[in-house]
């Protein structure tokens, strides 16, 4: 089992008031699949995505990747997780500004102590696998939205880790732009890669082999999708 | 980590706000540089000072007449008639005095000289052939008064550079004649200019042998000064006390606190002298210093805001598993850069500036390696010192605050 999440909760206390944003959570992720992780704003979904993606520990709760219980890491070890087991892919993109795609993608392989000359090829790797290989030494602000995206999940890629977490990855892009990147995640998957995606859209989620859906903290459905949806034909 | 990484992303990350950076790091430049010329242009006056008062003479001592206690009054050193050439000649004859290597007996006064057509009034030194060995002094042109000059109270002077000049202009004025106090002199040599000020100024002066001056200018029998010459720099001290003893027993006084001369050694007043060099160095060194402090609470700010505004970009290599030490480092690095390389101009500044300034008012330049160690050290420690605290700011951001920061 690639992920076990047992009764996860988490809760912020600000003052007197205690909020509690992740209620007794509990699912099973094998390697392979293809998650959506569905709820509206303010669900706690967000919350469950930073968990999982080793940015936050619960408050209660345990979250075993890979059979290690990541809720009693140290900063300085989740750093190390996020590093080598979870590649993001954000909504906002978050690339460096200023900054080649190419060097974007090198990024986490600076942190993870790839060498040089491997980081070089790796990063052209997989953004020909993204499509853009013509574009390697382009700037972000000479990229589409759509571009950047591509560059955010060739990074997602360069240490190749056990799941992509993708956080509203079709959010700020057009719809055709958005069904590229769901067409990209989905051959990503054919070729054995874990990826949970994060999402309110239920079209997007269509694209998923189970949808989990969260609301005010619980879990309230964890479904396999029978017939996930097929990439729309142009 | 790659160290080599963390360098060009600092320095790419300097260079996308060249004028912050640039304004940044003038601060350092300015403390750096005024340090860097304060400490040179004080070393330098220091040197000066230093080679001005050894080209009176190597390991001079002086011994002055008088500081005789009259009841409860203390009179002035010089005031009194208690130094005769006798004693000059005693201790220059003396098995006592091992340390000593020469005796220059001297009369000193004010006096009119005149050449019939112009006239000035100059100091008049009364010397032996041993003034010209104890004070280096050097000929420009003729020769220096002799002993047996002196024996035979020769009617022979030898004038300073400034005298030449205002007496002859610029006619040579070996074998010319001056009149002193009504007596005529053959001037036999002019010494070379020793550049002094003030009232013992060294090229404003007349020479004329010691028993002429006492017997025939002035009429007195006793010595203004002697000055003596110890053999070595580390010898001064037994040197000094030698003649003090044998001129307490010599003036039949037992106690040295009722002693009626004084000895002055040039290291005395070396000492005072750089003494108050000194002081005027390190005051003028601490104002630098405080401009230096400003610049580096100015790095400290810049480096604050550029924390705040990169909030995001720390929070995504957070998540992508830059560690805290990496981020800490980054910053770090990026501060020091701005120093140092602040520093390194401030350096040239400060060199350039105090070069130019010695030019100017004809100072030595020295330039020590140490005043450049000690830029290059401070202004990077400056930038840890100063850093450390942004730095730290930025690692501890939480990555999901950082993400979510807009």
């Amino acid at each position: 089992m690639l992920i076990q999440a047992t009764r996860l909760t988490k809760s912020y206390k600000s003052g007197l008031t205690e909020t509690v944003a992740l209620e007794d959570v509990s699912f099973d992720i094998k390697t392979g699949e293809f998650v959506a992780i569905m709820g509206p704003s303010g669900s706690g979904k967000s919350t469950l995505m930073h968990m999982l993606g080793a940015l936050d520990t619960p408050t209660s709760g345990t979250y075993l990747l890979d059979g290690e219980d990541i809720s009693t890491l140290s900063d300085d070890e989740l750093a190390e997780i996020r590093n080598k087991k979870i590649g993001f892919v954000f909504q906002a993109f978050n690339l460096l500004p200023r900054t080649s795609a190419l060097k974007n993608v090198m990024l986490p392989m600076v942190y993870g102590g790839v060498p040089k000359e491997k980081r070089t090829d790796l990063a052209t790797k997989y953004l020909r696998m993204v499509g853009l290989g013509d574009r390697l030494l382009h700037t972000t602000s000479q990229l589409s939205g759509g571009q950047m995206q591509r560059v955010a999940i060739a990074r997602a890629l360069a240490m190749n880790p056990s799941i992509i977490l993708a956080d509203e990855p079709t959010g700020n892009l057009a719809s055709v732009q958005g069904e590229e990147i769901m067409a990209i995640f989905k051959k990503l998957n054919a070729e054995g890669h874990t990826i949970i995606m994060i999402t309110h859209e239920p079209d997007i989620a269509a694209h998923a082999e189970r949808i989990i859906a969260i609301r005010d903290g619980r879990l309230i459905t964890n479904r396999n999708n029978k017939s996930p949806k097929e990439r729309k034909k142009h | 980590m790659d160290y080599f990484e963390l360098l060009t992303s600092a320095v790419e990350a300097l260079t996308l706000n060249k004028l912050r950076t640039a304004l940044a790091t003038l601060g350092i430049i300015i403390g750096i540089g005024s340090v860097i010329a304060l400490v040179s242009l004080g070393q330098a006056s220091q040197a000066s000072v230093q080679s001005q008062i050894e080209s009176l003479g190597a390991n001079l001592l002086t011994v002055l007449p008088g500081s005789q206690n009259q009841g409860a009054l203390r009179g002035a050193p010089g005031s009194t008639e208690t130094l005769t050439y006798d004693d000059a000649k005693a201790i220059a004859a003396s098995s006592q005095i091992p340390d000593i290597s020469a005796v220059s007996p001297e009369y000193q006064s004010r006096a009119q000289v005149s050449t019939g057509q112009t006239n000035s009034n100059v100091q008049v030194a009364g010397v032996t052939g041993m003034y010209e060995t104890v004070h280096n002094v050097s000929m420009a042109e003729g020769t220096f008064i002799t002993d047996s000059e002196n024996q035979s109270l020769a009617k022979v002077a030898v004038i300073g550079p400034q005298v030449a000049a205002d007496l002859f202009g610029t006619a040579s004025p070996v074998g010319q004649t001056l009149r002193l106090n009504g007596i005529s002199f053959t001037i036999e040599g002019v010494t070379v200019s020793k550049g002094g000020s003030g009232f013992q100024n060294p090229d404003n002066i007349v020479y004329i042998p010691l028993l002429t001056a006492q017997q025939q200018v002035f009429g007195v029998d006793y010595l203004s000064n002697i000055s003596l010459s110890a053999k070595s720099q580390s010898v001064m001290t037994s040197a000094e006390n030698e003649v003090g003893y044998f001129l307490l027993a010599r003036h039949h006084l037992s106690d040295p606190s009722k002693a009626d001369f004084s000895i002055l050694s040039q290291s005395d007043i070396l000492g005072a002298a750089s003494q108050v060099t000194g002081t005027f160095t390190s005051l003028l060194s601490g104002i630098a210093a405080i401009s230096l402090l400003v610049g580096g609470i100015g790095i400290m700010n810049i480096m604050l805001v550029t924390v705040t505004e990169r909030t995001r970009e720390i929070g995504l290599r957070k998540a992508l598993g830059a560690k805290k030490k990496t981020i800490v480092s980054q910053f770090l690095i990026e501060a020091v850069i701005l120093t140092l390389v602040g520093g390194l101009l401030g350096m040239l500044l400060g060199i350039a500036v105090s070069y130019g300034i010695s030019l100017l008012i004809s100072l030595p330049f020295v330039l020590s390696l140490s005043s450049i160690l000690l830029a290059l050290t401070v202004s990077g420690g400056i930038g840890i010192l100063f850093g450390w605290y942004p730095a730290r700011k930025a690692a501890s951001l939480s990555p999901i605050e950082a993400l979510r920061y807009e």
